[in-house]
């Protein structure tokens, strides 16, 4: 289990601009060992996409790389499946098409039909989403439609599973009860996971490491959070536990002290090209940021001191 | 036929909301207001139709008002119950005859030749709907995978950018003095299974009508969501299960948009066409009623505007109910 299961190793970006190239990344290393539960936060525009879609296959590093299981990895694949900020279901197919989509990829030859079929159940049920599985997207909640998005993953059967703010767009209840289901699964399965997210109490509850970034341009690995809680975890009875509360205060710190944006005022000041580069869906990152100050209202009581 | 030419489906849905809403006397209101509208607009039309009719004089005779179009419409009706019962009389003539003849003579070699009365207004319009939706069909079948391969290559799609735009606008008119020395030049054989004016006026409907498809499908094509376009990358489709899966659900209602502009073009066109070279169809009918100059020409003429306009509609209309049965997007208000 000690042995590296992902590795990145000197990973910078740099995007084409009319302005000559702008460095989005510099220097990023990680190490991740099979089964862990990595978070990765930082403010927005800080490069934690970029990171993702890099692991992922969808952008590539323009220096140093990323090894899955000693392999380089420079395309996407469904090893490494992605469970997409805003869901991105198929809207003309229902969630077990959704699925099966994924599925028929990744098994065919290997899976016999039935044996197909109760895989997508399974994993369907694994979410809690069986009662609707012959609806569509338009027709489920924005939760549930995270849900499947979440059964599509899992049941690629990925080396790695990515999740890019995989609860940012939903409301503070359903988060809740998405990141409970979220740990019963892990805890059966048991997947490495890379998980981008805003929300500080999200990290600290579900991860096993927090990765904090730097501000972007130039973003890289600030410092590394040992979360060392026993699980399974139960967010009421962490609410009151000490060692959490630290846990909590090291990373609002790190947020909001040591990283502190300068522009905190004006938010809306970001460069055009930042905007442009984090093209996965800014809208709804803000959407997270909103949401965390007022889950974490002593946030505001750091800033002041 | 002219009165339900602008009539929509839209009163007749009003009439049917009536028996199911839950307030019933506010929905009849609403559903009578809507009735009403449409009914007074046509009403006002035709007023003023008819007096400046009356007031239009050409050399043959005073432009057709709603009465004289009405008049032709039911002549022109005759016209072609007439035709059918002459080709029915020639028919059993000619059976008659051939059974005379094996009578005398089993041996005897018989032929049967085919009615060769003139086309009626009615024949007319079935040469034109069969040669619209040929070349519609035609056009379609080109444009739409070209469509999908430029929207999906950019590099193609800028190298092909300018062509499309230059050959966009052009004319039919212009187009058709090519066609019909091209069709005439290739399109030889000793039993043509379609008459050479059906191929001219079908290229040239074709070539008109390719491009708002062409155009609208490459945008929408090249419009699909960076997100399902990385959903497919990470899911390692291939092309062909990609362009089935994600390109081709996506970009349907933008396809549509194309089909039915095109639809609408080729109907336009095809009028044109028709006149121009002395193709069979309703083009052909208008052409010859203004060469006939009788005092029912222009009344004639009028007759088929009207049917013209109310066959385009209707295209344009099953284009819809085509589109809204395709669509995966059932939320969506289309019109």
């Amino acid at each position: 289990m000690t042995t590296t299961h992902l590795e990145l190793t000197g990973v910078d970006i740099e995007f084409p601009t009319p302005d000559g190239p702008f460095k989005a990344l510099d220097n990023v290393n990680l190490k991740i060992k099979k089964g862990e539960y990595i978070s990765l936060i930082g403010h927005s525009g800080c490069g934690k996409s970029t990171v993702l879609n890099i692991v992922a296959g969808l952008y590539q590093a323009t220096k140093g790389g990323v090894l899955l299981d000693g392999k380089e990895v420079n395309e996407p694949g469904p090893e490494r499946a992605v469970v997409f900020q805003n869901h991105s279901l198929l809207p003309w197919l229902t969630a077990y098409e959704n699925v099966e989509l994924a599925v028929n990829q990744v098994f065919k030859g290997k899976k016999s039909k039935a044996e197909m079929k109760d895989w997508i159940e399974h994993n369907l049920s694994l979410v809690h989403m069986t009662h609707a599985m012959h609806k569509r997207p338009e027709e489920i909640s924005g939760g549930m439609k995270q849900r499947v998005g979440i059964a599509r993953a899992l049941a690629m059967e990925p080396k790695v599973l990515l999740m890019d703010e995989p609860f940012g767009a939903l409301d503070a209840l359903t988060r809740a009860h998405l990141q409970d289901s979220l740990m019963e699964i892990q805890n059966e399965l048991n997947n490495t996971v890379i998980m981008i997210t805003h929300d500080v109490d999200e990290a600290v509850l579900l991860s096993d490491r927090i990765v904090m970034m730097t501000n972007g341009p130039e973003a890289t690995v600030g410092e590394i959070l040992e979360i060392d809680l026993p699980r399974p975890r139960n967010r009421i009875a962490l609410a009151d536990d000490p060692q959490y509360n630290q846990y909590r205060a090291a990373v609002l710190s790190f947020l909001y002290e040591k990283q502190r944006k300068p522009d905190t005022g004006e938010t809306s000041q970001k460069p055009a090209e930042e905007e442009k580069l984090a093209h996965n869906l800014q809208s709804e990152e803000t959407k997270g940021e909103v949401s965390m100050t007022e889950t974490t209202a002593d946030s505001e009581k750091v800033k002041a001191a | 036929m002219s009165h339900s030419s602008t009539k929509s489906s839209n009163p007749l849905a009003a009439l049917l909301s009536v028996f199911q809403c839950e307030n019933p006397i506010q929905s009849a209101l609403q559903s009578l207001k809507q009735l009403i509208l449409p009914l007074i607009g046509m009403l006002v039309f035709l007023l003023i139709w008819d007096i400046g009719a009356k007031n239009i004089h050409t050399s043959l005779g005073t432009f057709p008002g709603p009465a004289q179009v009405y008049e032709q419409t039911v002549g022109l009706i005759d016209d072609h119950q007439a035709e059918r019962q002459k080709e029915v009389a020639f028919y059993e003539r000619q059976e008659k005859r051939n059974a005379k003849k094996l009578e005398k003579n089993p041996d005897a070699k018989i032929k049967v030749r085919p009615y060769t009365g003139k086309p009626t207004f009615f024949d007319q319009i079935g040469t034109s709907l069969i040669t619209v939706l040929a070349g519609f069909f035609f056009a379609s079948l080109i444009a739409i995978p070209a469509g999908i391969m430029i929207g999906l290559n950019q590099p193609l799609y800028s190298a092909l950018n300018p062509l499309i735009q230059l050959f966009k606008p052009v004319s039919p008119l212009a187009w058709l003095p090519l066609v019909t020395m091209v069709v005439s030049a290739v399109y030889v054989s000793k039993d043509p299974m379609f008459a050479k004016s059906f191929i001219t006026s079908l290229v040239t409907v074709s070539l008109c009508c390719l491009w708002p498809t062409l155009l609208n499908t490459a945008v929408g094509v090249s419009g699909i969501s960076k997100d399902l376009q990385n959903v497919s990358q990470v899911l390692r489709l291939s092309f062909f299960t990609h362009v089935v899966k994600i390109v081709l659900p996506s970009s349907i209602p933008m396809m549509f948009t194309g089909l039915r502009l095109s639809l609408g073009i080729a109907w336009m066109v095809l009028i044109a066409a028709e006149m121009l070279a002395q193709n069979p169809g309703l083009g052909k009918f208008v052409w010859d009623e203004f060469q006939n100059g009788s005092s029912n020409s222009l009344g004639r003429i009028m007759v088929a505007v009207l049917v013209i306009g109310l066959i385009g509609f209707l295209l344009d209309r099953i284009m819809l109910l085509i589109q809204k049965k395709v669509s995966w997007d059932k939320t969506a208000i289309l019109r």
